[in-house]
């Protein structure tokens, strides 16, 4: 049985609660707001017509149009710039995958710290200071504006990525498995093959999409080594800019189009992205 | 539990004498293929490093190997006079005569160094705020992901339009509550201040997600015992949650420090170093004398003396780090 008090206090310590929770949601949308706010903008001004834009304040009721969309993916070469893109991320995710993955497992298996720091370093080092040799090795043997010399550079990004990624899944490993491999006689690279890589096929799906975003997002070894015929994403709209007046809703457009697919793989793979971004002495 | 490494070695001194007598026999029967095999296997660790190892040689070592002999030389990337030897002049002239490299590191420090503060102290601050449960946990998580893996160059250009005076979002935000509109980066006393509001924007969810992930893995009885003992919820942060998540918390500030002294693509798409100077960072400095004046040679020297900054920096706060460890 309650007593009329007791039943009192309830709905008032409810009613706290109650005020708490709407203090904390409030709260969390006003920390919130700020980091969104800039999405929020892209978008909207990517479907604003240049007299919106230039009105000279923001609104968000406005009529919809779809003209930047339709002036940068036909007025512009925004599909050969999407397949550059394509071909040297998917290239290099795949290059940094069969080097990067044996790599890892050696790392984690037969206990290599060493190759693991020096591929680990290549994220301190500036990136700058592989581009001023690569420039001048690329210029030298006419490979600037080729595939083969954006795949080589952006392999600096993916490999240390891959690898370091992997380490942590191969030192997981149920050491069980190995065992029973070694016992039936397989050998050391067949164990591997067949027995490593497709139980740590998550894992390698993961390292593969968080490479691929990070060779995508590349902009710094793109720049200078990419020329008119091999233009990434980045660079490309980066160059939107510099045609006399900037077209705003045209570039969100591009923006748009150009970060979207990051944002759904990336998701995908959520729980490693913090340790893909914070380097190997992290797990997220 | 024995540890892995035990365990491995024991199996090792119980595998070796099974399996040497009869290896003979095996490999008579099984050929050519598995004599491959069994080189293979003998040299297992350099079949998997290898291609790592050559990789590394190649694109890393050997990079930075030929970045320190061009150092030394003079060279406008010209393919018909070739790079001219002239010692350690061009490091002479870094530190003696050159104020745009002591301004452009002035100006790294400063960036990095208030971008990694603000960024630290937010970051935990939200972290704390998130470290309940809540419905939409998952989602909040998602969404604070979203600045730091969408492309940065879309990034910097929607912010660029952002700090437009006449079109951007900033000035109509500041002239609704009042204030005069401001040139935001087009004014250089404030334009390096509106490239850590950048950098704060994009990497602020960094330390708030590697401390969350800190907070959850802490063992809760210290904080039921301070509850019981009475402590303030300020007091339980500051005397325990904090000390406990601080080793993590480093970790990722250490990796912010190394990354922010090498930011490149908001610079680049914001400002490009300007105006006039105001935003030049070393980074960028670098850049433009390598790939704008095509100053090879003094870039490479640039460039050696920015990379000993940035490892000095690393292995001190890495060092700071272990020395608190382990006092």
């Amino acid at each position: 049985m309650m007593t009329e008090t007791q039943q009192q206090a309830r709905r008032a310590y409810r009613r706290r609660a109650l005020v708490r929770t709407a203090g904390f949601y409030l709260l969390l949308a006003f920390v919130l707001a700020p980091f969104m706010f800039v999405f929020l903008y892209m978008v909207a001004t990517s479907f604003k017509s240049p007299l919106d834009i230039n009105s000279g304040s923001f609104t968000l009721w406005f009529t919809p149009t779809l003209d930047n969309y339709r002036d940068v993916l036909l007025g512009t070469d925004f599909l050969a710039f999407t397949v550059n893109s394509l071909v040297v991320a998917g290239c290099s995710t795949l290059i940094a995958l069969v080097i990067g993955l044996p790599a890892a497992f050696a790392i984690a298996r037969y206990k290599m710290p060493r190759l693991g720091a020096v591929i680990l370093s290549s994220r301190i080092t500036p990136g700058i200071a592989f581009l001023i040799p690569w420039f001048i090795i690329f210029s030298q043997v006419g490979w600037i504006d080729t595939y083969q010399a954006l795949i080589l550079s952006h392999l600096l990004v993916n490999l240390p990525l891959v690898t370091y990624l992997m380490v942590s899944f191969f030192e997981d490993f149920p050491e069980e498995l190995l065992d029973s491999a070694a016992v039936d006689g397989a050998s050391a690279v067949g164990t591997f093959v067949k027995v490593v890589l497709p139980v740590t096929r998550g894992g390698i799906a993961s390292a593969a999409i968080l490479g691929f975003v990070f060779s995508w997002n590349n902009f710094l070894f793109s720049v200078v080594i990419a020329g008119r015929d091999t233009r990434t994403l980045p660079v490309a709209v980066f160059e939107f800019m510099s045609y006399g007046s900037i077209n705003w809703g045209a570039i969100c457009a591009a923006a748009t189009v150009m970060t979207l697919p990051v944002i759904v793989l990336a998701l995908l793979v959520q729980r490693h992205i913090v340790e893909g971004l914070a380097g190997g002495s992290l797990k997220g | 539990m024995t540890p892995p490494s035990t365990r491995a070695r024991e199996r090792r001194v119980q595998d070796e004498p099974r399996q040497d007598p009869g290896q003979g026999a095996e490999e008579r029967r099984r050929g050519w293929l598995s004599g491959v095999n069994d080189v293979i296997d003998r040299h297992v660790k350099s079949v998997f490093a290898t291609p790592a190892v050559a990789f590394v040689v190649l694109m890393m070592i050997f990079p930075i190997a030929y970045t320190l002999y061009l150092s030394l030389h003079d060279w406008y990337g010209s393919t018909t006079s070739p790079p001219t030897f002239v010692g350690v002049d061009n490091y002479v002239r870094i530190f003696s005569n050159d104020p745009r490299f002591w301004d452009a590191l002035g100006r790294t420090l400063l960036f990095t160094g208030l971008a990694v503060s603000i960024q630290t102290v937010l970051g935990v601050a939200i972290a704390v705020l998130l470290h309940r449960q809540f419905a939409g946990r998952g989602l909040v998580r998602s969404l604070m992901l979203l600045p730091m893996i969408a492309t940065p160059v879309a990034v910097a250009l929607v912010w660029r339009l952002l700090f437009q005076p006449e079109l951007g979002l900033l000035n109509d935000m500041l002239m609704a509550v009042g204030l005069s509109p401001s040139a935001w980066v087009a004014d250089s006393s404030i334009a390096l201040f509106c490239l850590v509001l950048v950098d704060v924007w994009e990497w602020t969810s960094l330390i708030t997600l590697v401390t969350l992930s800190g907070l959850v893995a802490l063992p809760t009885e210290p904080m039921e015992a301070a509850v019981v003992d009475g402590a303030s919820a300020w007091q339980r942060f500051w005397l325990i949650t904090l000390p406990m998540v601080r080793p993590v918390i480093v970790i990722a500030v250490v990796f912010r420090l190394i990354e922010a002294l090498k930011t490149f693509d908001p610079i680049i798409v914001i400002t490009q170093g300007g105006p006039g100077f105001a935003t030049e960072t070393l980074n960028i400095y670098i850049y433009n004398t390598a790939f704008q004046y095509q100053q090879l040679g003094y870039a490479s020297a640039l460039l050696l003396v920015f990379f000993a900054i940035v490892f000095t920096l690393a292995a001190v706060t890495l060092s700071f780090r272990r020395g608190k460890a382990s006092s």
